[in-house]
C-alpha cells in the first residue's frame, strides 16, 4: 500500500442502506462511474425501517468514525411505512448521541432513491468530507489523563 | 398604501441628461405615493454595457461603489428608474455573493460592502408595493381615450433568474398601471423585442430597423402614445423616430412617454414636474385624447374625476 | 462451515481498479475460509461450473462471491450453488464492482474495501441458516391499468393465453393516445384502423373485464395475491342499461363542455360519448357542465332515452377484485407547453399542440379532417413546426428526449401537404432522431417529396400580425435569422411522466425516477419486470417511448404475467420474519408497526405470543427493528448477522 498522508488516511465509515432505493443508487452511481471517496463500507439491508439504533451506536464504539444511513424517500418506502419508522427512531436517536458523548455531525440519515445515482455521489462526498473535517473519532484510551484526577481531588464520594 | 418607506436614489447618468424628464417626473410620482426617495451622494456611472463587456470584476465594482454609498446613508434597498442600470446592480448583487468574485471587487472599492443589498425599479416597487388598485384610487384625472402601447424593453424583465420582477415573457406592471390611470391599454406581443439599444450611435440603420418595426406594429394598433421605462428605449423610439421613419419610407408620429409622465398626469401632479416639453415628438395630440371617448360615450359615467385635457395642453 | 470465497475479475471491470489476487489471499485467512480462488467471469459457463466443482471437491457448506451487485446475479448465484447441492441460502455475495471498482480510482484503497466487503460477506455467512421456501397459492388473474394500446396489448395477450383479466381506464373509452392519432408513422397508417378492431377485441373478449372511467383506490397484498379496490366514478349513466344510440348527445342543450378527446379543439355536450369507435360505447355525464348537476333545471337527457339509462343520482362506487399479478400502462401526459412565454403560452388560439393537429388532421375530429385555424376557421397555407417543445430543454426541467417528436413531426408535414396541396411546411429542429425501421426514411421523404423545408435552430419569439404569427428563429446552419409569416404553430410538445404516476407508485409500491416514470427492474434485463414481485411496466410509464415500443412491451409484460401464473403455486421467500416464543413478552408492538399485518396474537398457555404469518411477511424487518426484546427476527438480516458485519468492518 502506498504511504497515505495524515490528510488522505482513510477513516472507518459504515452505511446502512436499504436494498430497494439506496442501495439501488449506489448501484446506479456505480454503473454511471460516479467517482467516490472510499471510505464507506456499505451493509445493505431490506429496509432502512430495519435499522436498530443499536447497530449505530455499535458501529460508533467499535472503531467507526462515522455513520450514515439511507432508505428510500418517505411516501416511497418498497414497504409503503418502513422509512417513516426510520425517520421518527433516527431522528431521535440522533439527538441522544451526545448524551454518549458522541458528536452528533458523526451521524447521518438520508434518502437517496435508485435513479439518483448522482445524489449518492453528493451524499457520500459530502458525508465523507464531513467526518474528515471531524477527524478520526476519539476513545478513552486518547483521552488525556485529567489533572484533577491525578490529584485524587474533586471525585465525588459515594 | 405606502408605508412612507425611504430609500436610496440612483437617478443613472441617463437621469441626469438625455431622460431628466423621467427622473424628474419620477421624483414627483414618487412624493405624491409616499415613496421617500434620498438621493446617493457622489454616485458614479454603472458602467452601462460597456463596462462588463470590458471587465466582470470592474463592472461589478462600479456598482458595489454606488450600492457602498448607499451604506453611508444608512439603506440598503436601492431604487433606479433606469433598466440598465439595475441589471448591473443586480449583477453585482448576485455576483458578490461568490466569495472569490466577491474579494475581487471588494479590493477595487475604497468601502466593501457590510450588508446584504436589494435594488429595485421605480416601476417594480410602484408595481409591487403600491400596487395598481392603490394608484387607481389616487388618480384625479383619469386618462380615459388614451389609447397605448406599453413597452418594457430588453431588460426591464430578463433574465427572469436575475431581475426577479413581473412574468419574463410576457411582463403586465405597465399594461396593469396604465389601465390602473384609466388609459386603454393595446395588446402589445412585441413589447420585449429589442429597439437597437445602443447600436444607434456605430449604424443607426439597426436602431431604424428595430425601432421602427416596433413604430409600425403599434401604429397598425392604432395607439396614440408609447409608454416606456427605459430611458435608451424613449430615446430610439423618440428621437430616432424620423430616422426609423426615413428608413421604412414613411412617416411617424407618435409620442413617447415615460410611465410616470402619465402617472403625474393622472395624478393630478403640477405639470411643470413631468417635463413634457422635453418629448421630441410634440404630446398634444395623443393628450388631447384624453376624455374625448369618455365624454363622447358615457358622459355621467365618469367617476373618477374630471379628465385632464384642457389642463395639460394648455 | 467451510466456505469457499470466489472473487471475480470481471473482466476488467474489477481487476482494473482492485488488485484481485491480493483479496484472494486477504480471503484466505478468514475465519472458516478453506478455499479462496479468482475467476475471470464468475457468471460464465465455466465460473459457475468452477463454484459447483469446488463445492463438492472440496465439501463446502457455504459460499462468497465477490463481484458486481446482488440485485444483478445474487438469484444466478444460488441456483449455482443449489445446483452443487447447497441450500441457495448458505450464499452471500460481495459487491466490489459498483461499489468499490467502479466508483474509486486508488488502486490500493479499492482493494482494501474490497478486502472488507468480503470479510463482511463472510461473517454475514458464518450466521447463515439453511431456510426452505413455502408454496403459496396465487389467484391466476391480472390486473392491467391502462388501457392505452400498451395495456390492451398486455391484455389481450394475457386473455389469449388463458388468464382472466381485470382491465381498469380512467378515461370513459379504452384506446389512450393512439386513439387521437390520425395516421401512425412511418406507414401513415390509419391509427383508429389498426387500434379500433383491438379495442373491440377487448370487449368481445370474455376473459377480459374493463372498468372504464375508473381508477385504482388502493391496492394492498403480495405477489399471487393483491387485493385491489378500483373506484368507479360516477357516470350518472347506468351503464348496463345505456346502448350508446347517442340520441341523447344530440340533443342536450348544455353543448359548451370542454372537449377532452378533442383536446379542447372543438367543444361537445354535457353528456357524451367521447368518440364514435368508444370502447364501452356507453355516454357520460360531465357534471361541470351539466345543467342540472350543477343546480339548474333540464333533464333532457333523461326524457330522451329510450332505455332510462340516465340515473343523476349515481354515487362513485369501489369494488374489490382480487389478482395474481399487476400490470401498469398509464402512458403518459404532455407537458404544460404553456411555460413557454416565447411561443404565447396559450394566449394565441393558432399556436396550438401537434396532439390537437391530430384532431383537426383526423376525419372524426372537430373539423371532419379540414385543417381549419381555430381562430377562424380558415385553411392554412403556412405551418411552421416547432419541434423539442419541452423536450431537451433543461430550462423547464425536460433534459429529456420525448423520442417521438421527429417523427410525428415528419407525419404531420407530409398530411399537411395531402390535406392542403398548395400549403408549404417549415420545421424547426434541433437534431432529427429517427432511429427505427423505415424511420430516417421517412423523414427523408417529408423533406425531399412533401417539401417540407427543415431548419435547424430555434425559435427565439411568435406574435400575431394582423392575421398572421410571425415566428422568429434562427438557421444555425445557415448562421441567420429567420423570420416566417405562418398562418398555424403546431408546437411538437414533449411527453412527460402522467400526473398520477407517482401516487399510482406509491400504492404498487414500485420506485419512479425524478420524471415520474416507473423504474424497470433493470435497464437493460429487466425491462418490463419492477422490483415488486408480481408488478410488471408496459408503454411510456416507464419511459416514453412509440407505438411499436408500446405494443412490444405490453406483450414482453403478459409473457411475464403468464410464467409467473403458469403454476397455481408461488415459491414464496423465506427470508421472513420468526418470533423466538420464548423471549417474546407479549407487548404487541411488532403488530403494530408491520405494515402488512403479518403478525397476530396467539394465546400460547394463557400467555399472549406474537406469531408471524409467513406466507404475509415480506421481509421488512419493521417488527425486529421495533421488538424490545430481540425476540422476532428477519431471517437472514437477524441482529447478529448485521452486528457480526459491523464488527467485521470495524475490528479490521
Amino acid at each position: 500500500m502506498p504511504e497515505l498522508t495524515e490528510n488522505t488516511k482513510e477513516l472507518r465509515i459504515v452505511g446502512f442502506l436499504c436494498n430497494w432505493c439506496s442501495y439501488g443508487g449506489a448501484d446506479t452511481a456505480g454503473v454511471g462511474r460516479f467517482i467516490q471517496p472510499t471510505d464507506l463500507r456499505i451493509i445493505r439491508l431490506p429496509c432502512s425501517g430495519r435499522v436498530n439504533p443499536l447497530f449505530i451506536i455499535k458501529a460508533l464504539m467499535s472503531g467507526a468514525d462515522g455513520v450514515l444511513v439511507s432508505g428510500c424517500h418517505p411516501r416511497d418506502c418498497h414497504y409503503a411505512e418502513g422509512n417513516f419508522y426510520a425517520r421518527r427512531r433516527l431522528e431521535v436517536f440522533k439527538h441522544l448521541l451526545p448524551v454518549l458523548g458522541i458528536d452528533r455531525r458523526r451521524f447521518e440519515y438520508t434518502w437517496v432513491s435508485a435513479s439518483e445515482g448522482p445524489r449518492w455521489q453528493k451524499v457520500v462526498t459530502d458525508f465523507t468530507a464531513q467526518i474528515h473535517a471531524l477527524g478520526p473519532a476519539k476513545f478513552f484510551a486518547d483521552a488525556p489523563e485529567l489533572d484533577f484526577l491525578k490529584a485524587g481531588e474533586g471525585v465525588m464520594q459515594p | 398604501m405606502t408605508t412612507g418607506k425611504t430609500f436610496a436614489y440612483y437617478p443613472g447618468c441617463s437621469g441626469s441628461g438625455t431622460s431628466v424628464e423621467y427622473d424628474k417626473s419620477s421624483r414627483a410620482v414618487c412624493e405624491a405615493l409616499g415613496i421617500r426617495l434620498v438621493d446617493l451622494p457622489d454616485w458614479n456611472c454603472c458602467g452601462s454595457t460597456p463596462a462588463h463587456q470590458v471587465d466582470h470584476v470592474l463592472s461589478a465594482a462600479l456598482s458595489a461603489r454606488n450600492l457602498a454609498q448607499a451604506e453611508t446613508l444608512g439603506l440598503c434597498e436601492t431604487l433606479t428608474p433606469c433598466p440598465s442600470c439595475l441589471k448591473n446592480l443586480h449583477n453585482a448583487v448576485e455576483h458578490l455573493r461568490e466569495p472569490g468574485f466577491g474579494a475581487r471587487v471588494n479590493a477595487l472599492v475604497e468601502r466593501p460592502l457590510t450588508r446584504e443589498h436589494s435594488v429595485k425599479s421605480v416601476l417594480q416597487i410602484i408595481y409591487e408595493d403600491v400596487t395598481p388598485e392603490k394608484v387607481a384610487e389616487k388618480v384625479t384625472r383619469t386618462l380615459n381615450g388614451l389609447k397605448l402601447v406599453p413597452y418594457y424593453g430588453c431588460l426591464m424583465n430578463r433574465p427572469g433568474r436575475s431581475m426577479h420582477f413581473d412574468d419574463e415573457e410576457n411582463p403586465q406592471a405597465l399594461d396593469k398601471l396604465m389601465r390602473a390611470l384609466g388609459a386603454e391599454v393595446l395588446p402589445f406581443p412585441l413589447k420585449q423585442e429589442c429597439c437597437g439599444g445602443a447600436m444607434g450611435v456605430p449604424d443607426n440603420r439597426i436602431t431604424s430597423r428595430l425601432s421602427g418595426r416596433l413604430l409600425e406594429y403599434a401604429v397598425s394598433l392604432g395607439a396614440d402614445a408609447f409608454v416606456v421605462a427605459c430611458p435608451l428605449c424613449q430615446m430610439n423610439l423618440d428621437m430616432r423616430q424620423a430616422q426609423a421613419g426615413d428608413y421604412y419610407g414613411r412617416g411617424f408620429n407618435l409620442p413617447v412617454f415615460y410611465y410616470t409622465q402619465l402617472m403625474g398626469i393622472a395624478l393630478g401632479l403640477d405639470k411643470t414636474r413631468l417635463g413634457l416639453d422635453k418629448l421630441i415628438v410634440k404630446p398634444a395630440a395623443a393628450l388631447a385624447k384624453i376624455g374625448r371617448k369618455a365624454k363622447e360615450e358615457a358622459p355621467a359615467a365618469s367617476g373618477a374625476g374630471r379628465t385632464a385635457e384642457a389642463e395639460v395642453e394648455a | 462451515m467451510k466456505i469457499g470465497v470466489f472473487i471475480c475479475h470481471c473482466g476488467s471491470n474489477i481487476a482494473a481498479t482492485v488488485d484481485v489476487l491480493k483479496v484472494v489471499e486477504s480471503a484466505k485467512s478468514m475465519p472458516e475460509v478453506v478455499y479462496a480462488v479468482n475467476s475471470m467471469y464468475t457468471c460464465s459457463e465455466p465460473g459457475q461450473q468452477a463454484i459447483e466443482e469446488a463445492i463438492k471437491e472440496r465439501g463446502l457448506t457455504g459460499v462468497v462471491v465477490a463481484s458486481c451487485t446482488p440485485r444483478m446475479h445474487e438469484p444466478t448465484f444460488r441456483r449455482t450453488v443449489e445446483r452443487a447441492g447447497l441450500n441457495r441460502y448458505m450464499f452471500e455475495m460481495a459487491n466490489i464492482r459498483e461499489h468499490v471498482s467502479w466508483v474509486g480510482k486508488d488502486k490500493a484503497a479499492n482493494t482494501a474495501k474490497a478486502v472488507d466487503l468480503v470479510r463482511m460477506a463472510v461473517e454475514k455467512l458464518r450466521l447463515d441458516k439453511v431456510l426452505i421456501p413455502k408454496f403459496i397459492p396465487a389467484t391466476r388473474k391480472v390486473l392491467v391499468i391502462g388501457g392505452g394500446v400498451a395495456g390492451i396489448q398486455a391484455a389481450l395477450d394475457c386473455a389469449e393465453g388463458g388468464m382472466d383479466v381485470v382491465m381498469v381506464e380512467s378515461e370513459p373509452s379504452i384506446g389512450g393516445k393512439m386513439s387521437k392519432l390520425d395516421k401512425t408513422f412511418p406507414t401513415v397508417d390509419c391509427s383508429s384502423c389498426v387500434l379500433g378492431p383491438r379495442m373491440v377485441d377487448v370487449a368481445q373478449n370474455e376473459r377480459i373485464e374493463l372498468h372504464a372511467y375508473s381508477e385504482i383506490a388502493s391496492i394492498s397484498g403480495y405477489v399471487g395475491n393483491f387485493d385491489v379496490t378500483i373506484r368507479k366514478k360516477a357516470t350518472y349513466v347506468d351503464w348496463d342499461k345505456c346502448t350508446g344510440c347517442g340520441l341523447c348527445t344530440e340533443k342536450c342543450p348544455s353543448k359548451k363542455s370542454y372537449d377532452r378527446f378533442n383536446e379542447g379543439m372543438g367543444e361537445t355536450t354535457a353528456i357524451n360519448i367521447p368518440f364514435p369507435q368508444a370502447i364501452p360505447k356507453k355516454a357520460t355525464i360531465t357534471a361541470a357542465s351539466c345543467r342540472l348537476l350543477s343546480g339548474g333545471k333540464c333533464g333532457v337527457c333523461a326524457k330522451i332515452c329510450t332505455s332510462q339509462a340516465v340515473d343523476y343520482t349515481q354515487k362513485d362506487r369501489e369494488i374489490t377484485v382480487k389478482v395474481g399479478a399487476v400490470v401498469a400502462a398509464t402512458g403518459y401526459d404532455l407537458m404544460d407547453w404553456t411555460v413557454y412565454g416565447e411561443y404565447g403560452a396559450g394566449r394565441y388560439p393558432d399556436v396550438i399542440t401537434s396532439l390537437q393537429y391530430e384532431r383537426l388532421l383526423s376525419a372524426s375530429g372537430p373539423t371532419g379532417g379540414h385543417i381549419r385555424r381555430p381562430s377562424d376557421g380558415r385553411e392554412p397555407k403556412e405551418v411552421v413546426f416547432i419541434q423539442c417543445v419541452g423536450s431537451r430543454d433543461p430550462s423547464v426541467g425536460r433534459p429529456y428526449c420525448s423520442g417521438f417528436c421527429c417523427m410525428y413531426t415528419a407525419k404531420q408535414a407530409i398530411l399537411t401537404k395531402d390535406h392542403i396541396p398548395d400549403s408549404r411546411s417549415y420545421v424547426f429542429y434541433m437534431d432529427i432522431r429517427s432511429p427505427g425501421k423505415g424511420y430516417d426514411e421517412f423523414t427523408r421523404r417529408a423533406q425531399e417529396e412533401y417539401k417540407a423545408q427543415y431548419i435547424r435552430g430555434r425559435v427565439s419569439t411568435v406574435y400575431p400580425k394582423g392575421d398572421k404569427l410571425v415566428v422568429k428563429g434562427v438557421d444555425t446552419l445557415v448562421g441567420e435569422q429567420v423570420e416566417l409569416e405562418a398562418d398555424l404553430v403546431v408546437l411538437a410538445v414533449g411527453g412527460e411522466a402522467s400526473q398520477n404516476a407517482p401516487k399510482l407508485a406509491e400504492k404498487l409500491r414500485i420506485s419512479y425516477d425524478g420524471y415520474g416514470f416507473f423504474m424497470e427492474g433493470h435497464p437493460k434485463l429487466k425491462p418490463v419486470e419492477t422490483n415488486t414481485a408480481g408488478v410488471y411496466l408496459a408503454g411510456s410509464c416507464q419511459g416514453l417511448k412509440d407505438i411499436p415500443s408500446s405494443v412490444a412491451q405490453g406483450s414482453a409484460a403478459a409473457a411475464k404475467v403468464l410464467g409467473l401464473l403458469s403454476k397455481d403455486k408461488l415459491e414464496s421467500d423465506p427470508q421472513t420474519a420468526g418470533v423466538d416464543v420464548k423471549r417474546c413478552v407479549g407487548c404487541r408492538k411488532c403488530i403494530n408497526v408491520c405494515p402488512f399485518g403479518a403478525i397476530r396474537e396467539v394465546d400460547m398457555r394463557g400467555q399472549i405470543k406474537a406469531e408471524v404469518i409467513e406466507a404475509v411477511c415480506q421481509g421488512c424487518g419493521l417488527c425486529t427493528a421495533t421488538c424490545p426484546q430481540g425476540a422476532v427476527q428477519l431471517s437472514h438480516f437477524t441482529d447478529n448477522q448485521v452486528l457480526a458485519e459491523v464488527e467485521a468492518l470495524c475490528q479490521s
